[in-house]
């Protein structure tokens, strides 16, 4: 008998050992690519963060836009605790995902009947209330200045503990997380709850009258994405030892929206890490050569959406089936043929 | 006492009423069809049976629960399912993927975040059966895009049904469909119209007096007239219409 894709039930596939590989020995070479360790440390969050809204967008098919206010909310939440509650690195991250978590469930109450251009712009303006209020309320996050002096607590596991003051300390800190958001994103949108997301972007009104909460469905997964959103902004507010109010900008959830789309994020797990690593290369290297590495950036976007809509893992894709097609004509494969996602 | 009754149900559309206190009775474990011109409210009034729409006035009961005004997803889980004469397949989805999700198991897991749907291998059974039935063996991993315009119809049905309803309807199977591919669908729903209620909005006649065992004339949003296939031949209304001579 036949059975749905078997490659879903594994935990671990080709493509995430493959990941975990670059990320994980990254901090070895670097530096020797003309890098530096702090733009591993920022990839690395934003790649998390990007994962979550890629659940939204490339998954169920949500456009959010104002998803940077939640990675903003994760950093206020986490710097709030650790000033004003205990210092401790765990408790602080678990209130940042809580407390992302639970503005972001809040929110959905009123997105998640909504869906096309309405979804789009409700949360545009909820992300730009939550961005003015940040703004303006200056006694709790420090308004334009930022909520300072954040700090990188240890990571205690109490019969040892870690500093991470060193930005490759704090990288690693930042790859277990992210190991961790893969393995259950994952297995998240390879479960049951996966497949009626990824059917209710394809046919919203189908799914309902097969017995399910659409609306539910929709409420949850901005919940579960807003939650990894707060990992992130805890993370990006110990990273930069600081919260600061820019992320929750229009700006900022424009620019998630557009690394997960140049990745390929409604075509692939993997789109919305590509798009942000091209996101950041394009930043460092067409940034050494031009102030305007941005407008190449939405020229590139522009191309994108025109030819390939699909993103780099479409193309990714699409050489894969050519290699096929060619392998079952009988012509040897150029290279290896890498796995379906 | 039939299995789903439409009582009175009245419907507007600002000033153009759609359905006009129709009364409908579908028996348990008879294929009922609804005919009529277009236009006379046929797929509306599937909707509101379904859920899709709430009426203005009236009830509709299945096995004498009120279920006026639910949820399609709640009416779904009563064991009332629907197929649509507009194709509503998940295209991004494999033909067995298409059938899995609404089986029952499948829908009861639904929030099993972490759950391997992979390895379920009743649920994939069940769902590999229901393609079998609709003649989509051997089409388990084609994408629901690539398959034929008539593979599509019939997977659009074995959507519906593997929700293992009580009571299926289907909105115009026919729809598009050529004489051969209409003659395999009737064989088809012969085969599956065993131990299940079926109501069928056709316009194909032949495919309806062939198959159905009651027929619902609506026209001008009313039931005009109730019969068996015979007994709608006979009727003088009926051979008074173009419906009449189709039949």
């Amino acid at each position: 008998m036949e059975r749905m894709i078997s490659e879903t039930s594994k935990w671990f596939t080709p493509q995430m050992l493959v990941a975990f590989a670059i990320f994980g020995t990254l901090p070895l070479w670097l530096e020797w690519v003309g890098l530096y360790s702090y733009i591993g440390l920022e990839v690395l969050i934003w790649v998390i963060f990007a994962l979550g809204f890629n659940l939204l967008l490339g998954y169920t098919g949500l456009p959010s836009f104002g998803h940077g206010a939640f990675l903003g909310i994760g950093g206020y939440a986490m710097g709030w605790f650790q000033l004003n509650a205990v210092p401790n690195l765990w408790l602080g991250l678990l209130f940042a995902i809580f407390i992302t978590a639970l503005f972001g469930a809040a929110v959905a109450l009123f997105v998640s009947h909504r869906r096309g251009i309405y979804f789009a712009l409700l949360t545009l303006a909820f992300g730009q209330v939550f961005f003015f209020v940040a703004s303006k309320w200056t006694t709790l996050t420090g308004g334009e200045d930022g909520m300072l002096n954040i700090k990188r607590l240890p990571a205690d596991f109490g019969f040892v503990s870690f500093s991470l003051q060193d930005n490759y300390a704090l990288y690693y800190f930042a790859f277990a997380m992210f190991v961790v958001t893969v393995l259950v994103l994952w297995r998240l949108v390879n479960s049951p709850f996966g497949k009626v997301i990824k059917a209710i972007k394809q046919n919203e009104m189908r799914v309902g009258f097969l017995g399910y909460n659409v609306y539910f469905f929709k409420w949850l997964v901005f919940t579960i994405s807003c939650a990894v959103a707060g990992l992130a902004g805890g993370l990006f507010a110990m990273a930069q030892e600081g919260a600061y109010v820019q992320v929750m900008s229009l700006q900022w959830s424009g620019i998630i929206v557009l690394m997960t789309l140049i990745g390929g994020g409604f075509v692939s797990f993997w789109g919305a890490l590509i798009g942000t690593v091209v996101f950041y290369l394009a930043r460092d290297i067409l940034g050494t050569f031009t102030d305007t590495w941005l407008l190449w950036y939405g020229l590139m976007f522009m191309v994108l959406v025109m030819f390939k809509p699909e993103g780099i893992a479409g193309m990714w894709q699409d050489g894969v089936k050519y290699l096929r097609r060619r392998r079952a004509a009988g012509t040897p494969p150029v290279v290896a043929e890498p796995a379906r996602d | 006492m039939a299995l789903f009754e439409a009582q009175k149900v009245h419907k507007r559309f600002g000033d153009h009423v759609v359905l006009e206190e129709i009364n409908l009775d579908f028996e348990e474990h008879k294929l009922s069809g609804i005919m009529g011109p277009n236009g006379a409210g046929k797929t509306t009034c599937f909707n509101v049976l379904t859920g899709r729409y709430k009426p203005d006035r009236g009830r509709v009961v299945f096995d004498g629960i009120d279920i006026t005004g639910k949820s399609p997803g709640a009416i779904a889980k009563m064991g009332i399912s629907r197929s649509f004469q507009v194709m509503n397949v998940f295209d991004e989805y494999t033909a067995l993927e298409n059938v899995l999700l609404p089986v029952p198991e499948v829908r009861r897991r639904g929030l099993h975040l972490l759950y391997d749907l992979a390895n379920d291998s009743e649920s994939n059974d069940k769902a590999a059966q229901v393609l079998a039935k609709v003649g989509l063996a051997g089409k388990e991993r084609a994408l629901a895009s690539d398959l034929s315009y008539g593979e599509r119809r019939a997977l659009e049905i074995g959507i519906a049904l593997a929700a293992e309803p009580r009571i299926l309807f289907l909105d115009e199977p026919t729809a598009g469909l050529g004489t051969e591919a209409t003659a395999k669908l009737a064989d088809m729903v012969t085969r599956i119209k065993e131990g299940i209620t079926i109501v069928i909005i056709e316009h194909e006649m032949n495919f309806l007096f062939n198959l159905a065992d009651v027929i619902n004339v609506i026209q001008w949003g009313q039931v005009v007239a109730v019969g068996t296939p015979d007994e709608l031949r006979a009727n003088p209304w009926v051979q008074a219409s173009n419906l009449g001579k189709l039949a």
